[in-house]
């Protein structure tokens, strides 16, 4: 334990950073651990339990079917994280790739491929995603697909600037004039200096892709019911807020808002600290 | 000439002091500069100078603790209200900076910027403001200003910018004029250039010029007096002439000794040690004891030396100078075993 | 021009133009100069004069359009391919740019960039890390220090121990001090004096600064408008010097009596010239 506390300690930042940490921590461990925490099945419902309210039985009550509220946000935090990381990954991970490249290379490659990325920055990523649904069908694959290449284009261009203003640099150019390659100056020296300002792009992505796939499966083109997902469960639980049952989509709505908050404010930091500008 | 009126400028122990910081930014700064006479004060980076420049407009680096006076046209301006600091910086002080593109607006011709102050602050008509903004580009020299009214900032090399800001400083019709390294983003031609253009107006307009500089030489070549500054406080000063003939403080003679010459025997340069003292070290006695070689532990290190007169007056430059118009006045615990030395 | 195995490096009929508004923009036009084993060249001009368009053709950042440069005899190519040649490359020409705050990798300590400049060129120790800091008057506590954590001069020290680990044959400075505070300059002369001095390295010194040029070089060249208006031992282009705009440099450096207006003056009169003036060239050996 002394030893988490140290490197959380040596993580740095205020409180609220350290809050933050704390707190992503706790969901991704939730999320493995899942299977293990349900106290109930999520996927099983009894009518007659439908809207307990707060109790030994149901920590954070049912909804309308019946179903375990508290067991339903455990088990859904696994889709949920698990979709934004995959649309993070994929579109930073391309989008690194294109923007570097393309920006080193300079030249006409770099327009092209500028003025492919425009073409793309003109779709939004939740028609996008929709239309991926329309064609492959419902569930978490192909949104994620979709989202991914919607979003790689702002991780592409960021990348594609910072490229080009770190290129010119005589630090870059003393690489190359002590006899590096070309790859290696631009893969191992030149990405770890933008690195910190891509992180913090990529956070932003993470709270983005989870509210689009979270209104994704809202709209009930995502993640089906009966597995567990806080945007479903949102979806879910809305008509009951008119009921005046508003627990079933609360509980969803403020982990949506608490993941995201807290991985803006860690990533962030994060970005700040890998920058340099905190002794 | 300056001890019968009043300066038109003076500094009275300026202290601006800002948190966080182990030394003061400016320590006692005392200086002054009459009409019509060019004033430079010298420093490396670091060393408070600029800082000192915008005090005589009232800019402080905000949340900063200040004590002392910075009197322009006799009026106090640390604590001065808006309407004072106002009417200071509309009538009597101007100021111009190193980078004249960062003071005018990219998008807006030359003669917009021009003739804005001139309709807003100074009342005119269009058309009179348009007549004086080509009476002053005139003034500053610059060739065909009809033409260079109706351009762009970019259209406009760096030189010929600087002379565009120069008139800019002069809408205002000021008595001051504040010059913040003018010429160290410029070509060593443009820079006596600019030179030439500020001194035609300290001389023709009677107006009062302190230079900001780094440069001990271009500060010798252009003013009357020099002031040296290290670490936010004045070590030195005195004519020009006097200065560079015989610098009593070591530091200014390390700075001499610093920049290789022109012409003479090339010798090896006697470079100063070490590099100038940060905001966050703090300097129990002299600031330049670290770095000084004439330093004595025990006797530098524990009191800040005063700004005083050197008790031995060494001889006179061979030029036939009268007697010196300004007192050399030196900041050092041994600057009387020193001259002594030299002589 | 014949390959001078004894000459350090060969610069013969250089030109460098970019594409401008309608006709391309000559930076640098029919430069040629030489220097020998030990010897330092002084290379003089201002903003646009294509002095620093020189330099970055001498490492290999640029691709003359005409031209070529030879170090030891041998040619050098513009983009080197392949390791042994890129290797080889950095082995004849290494720079020292103007900025230290940008000139060096802020993420990596003195220590760290020393170090891979040396395993690159297959001669990294701890012992010749600690050498070549020493060379230049750093010591541990910079090499573990990151670039920020260190003034402007220290900063200038490590880019030019970085630029030694190479052990080239020439090295280029590109306004390497001017950025400098003056006592801190005159570190850094002292120190690129004794550098000379103590292994014959062959230094071309880019400057707008004379006294400087004069302080390091034994020869200058002076670049205006990219041509060559002069080229001599230093200490005669200061006594006599030739072309008009030779004299206009000079006049423009302050000193006691200065007058600035003249100089205003003379300096509309060579603007007024068509093309600049060309004297013949007369260096101060090689050519």
């Amino acid at each position: 334990m002394s030893a988490w506390t140290t490197r959380l300690r040596r993580l740095g930042g205020g409180p609220l950073v350290r809050m933050s940490t704390v707190v992503l921590a706790l969901f991704v461990l939730v999320s493995v651990l899942a299977p293990w925490l349900a106290p109930q099945d999520p996927t099983f419902g009894e009518l007659g339990d439908s809207f307990a309210g707060i109790g030994a039985g149901h920590w954070l009550g049912t909804d309308g079917g019946g179903h375990d509220t508290f067991s339903a946000l455990i088990e859904g935090t696994r889709t949920s994280l698990v979709g934004p990381l995959a649309v993070v990954l994929a579109s930073t991970v391309t989008g690194v790739a294109v923007g570097l490249f393309t920006a080193w290379r300079g030249g006409w490659v770099d327009t092209v491929v500028g003025r492919v990325l425009d073409i793309l920055f003109a779709f939004p990523a939740l028609l996008l995603a929709i239309l991926a649904v329309a064609l492959f069908g419902k569930g978490l694959g192909a949104p994620v697909l979709a989202m991914a290449v919607a979003y790689m284009p702002y991780t592409a261009r960021l990348v594609r600037s910072l490229t080009a203003q770190e290129k010119v640099r005589p630090y870059i150019a003393a690489y190359q004039v002590q006899g590096h390659s070309e790859v290696f100056v631009a893969l191992r020296r030149l990405l770890p200096n933008i690195t910190p300002t891509v992180l913090a792009q990529s956070t932003v992505n993470f709270g983005y892709a989870l509210l689009d796939l979270a209104a994704l499966s809202f709209l009930g083109l995502g993640v089906q019911p009966p597995t567990p997902d806080w945007g479903a469960m949102i979806n879910q639980g809305q008509a009951a807020v008119l009921q005046g049952q508003p627990m079933s989509a609360i509980v969803p709505a403020v982990a949506v808002v608490l993941v995201v908050v807290a991985f803006n404010v860690v990533g962030e930091h994060l970005g700040d600290r890998l920058a340099g500008r905190e002794s | 000439m300056p001890p019968l009126e009043m300066p038109l400028l003076e500094y009275d122990g300026l202290r601006v002091e800002l948190p966080g910081t182990a030394r003061p930014i400016l320590d006692g700064v005392t200086l002054s500069v009459a009409a019509g006479e060019a004033v430079a004060l010298v420093g490396e980076s670091g060393s408070g100078k600029s800082v000192t420049a915008r005090a005589a407009l009232g800019l402080l680096p905000s949340g900063a603790r200040t004590g002392g006076q910075v009197r322009v046209d006799g009026t106090d301006l640390v604590g001065a209200d808006a309407a004072r600091l106002r009417a200071v910086r509309t009538g009597v002080a101007s100021m111009i900076f190193q980078d004249p593109r960062a003071g005018i607006n990219p998008v807006r011709r030359v003669g917009d910027f021009l003739t804005e102050s001139l309709r807003l602050v100074g009342g005119r008509t269009r058309a009179e403001a348009e007549a004086r903004a080509l009476e002053l580009l005139t003034a500053v020299g610059l060739p065909d200003p009809a033409r260079h009214l109706r351009q762009y900032p970019h259209q406009l090399s760096g030189g010929m910018l600087q002379r565009v800001m120069i008139a800019g400083a002069l809408t205002a019709d000021p008595q001051l004029l504040l010059c913040d390294e003018p010429t160290t983003a410029l070509d060593v031609t443009t820079q006596a250039e600019i030179m030439a253009v500020l001194g035609q107006l300290q001389r023709d307009r009677g107006l009062g010029l302190l230079l900001i500089t780094h440069d001990l030489d271009l500060a010798a070549a252009t003013c009357d007096r020099i002031y040296v500054m290290y670490a936010g406080r004045i070590v030195e000063t005195g004519t020009a002439a006097d200065l560079l003939a015989i610098p009593r403080h070591p530091y200014t003679a390390g700075l001499l000794g610093s920049s290789p010459p022109l012409e003479g025997t090339p010798g090896r340069l006697t470079p100063i040690p070490g590099a100038p003292l940060s905001l966050a070290e703090a300097a129990s006695g002299c600031a330049f004891f670290a770095r000084c070689r004439f330093a004595q532990p025990g006797r530098c290190d524990l009191t800040p030396p005063v700004l005083t007169s050197p008790v031995l007056t060494p001889p006179v430059p061979t030029l036939p100078v009268p007697a010196p118009a300004a007192p050399t006045l030196v900041a050092c615990h041994r600057a009387d075993e020193l001259i002594e030395e030299n002589r | 021009m014949t390959a001078d195995p004894d000459l350090l490096l060969q610069v013969d009929g250089l030109r460098k133009t970019y594409p401008g508004d309608g006709a391309p923009v000559v930076a640098v036009d029919d430069l040629s100069f030489s220097l020998r084993p030990g010897g330092a060249l002084g290379i003089v001009g201002e903003s646009g004069s294509g002095k620093t368009t020189t330099a970055r053709m001498l490492v290999g950042l640029e691709r003359p359009d005409q031209g070529q440069i030879l170090v030891q005899g041998t040619p050098l190519v513009a983009r080197a391919r392949g390791r042994v040649a890129r290797l080889a490359r950095a082995k004849a020409v290494q720079i020292v740019f103007q900025d230290p705050y940008l000139s060096l990798d802020a993420r990596r300590t003195i220590g760290a960039t020393l170090d891979g400049v040396l395993r690159l060129h297959g001669s990294a120790s701890p012992a010749r890390t600690r050498e070549l800091l020493a060379q230049v008057g750093l010591g541990d506590r910079e090499a573990a220090a990151l670039p920020r954590e260190l003034s402007g001069g220290q900063r200038q020290r490590a880019a030019i121990a970085r630029a030694l680990a190479v052990e080239p044959a020439v090295l280029v400075l590109d306004e390497a001090v001017s950025a400098l505070d003056v006592s801190v300059q005159a570190q850094v002369l002292n120190l690129l004096s004794d550098i000379r001095r103590d292994t014959g390295i062959g230094l071309v010194f880019v400057s707008h600064d004379l006294a400087v040029v004069r302080y390091v070089c034994d020869e200058a060249l002076v670049m205006y408008r990219g041509r060559t208006v002069e080229h001599r031992p230093v200490a005669d282009l200061l006594a006599t010097p030739r072309h008009p705009y030779t004299r206009l440099l000079l006049a423009s450096v302050p000193h006691p009596g200065w007058n600035p207006e003249a100089i205003g003056l003379q300096r509309r009169e060579l603007a007024a010239l068509q093309a600049p003036l060309l004297l013949p060239v007369d260096a101060g050996g090689g050519r």
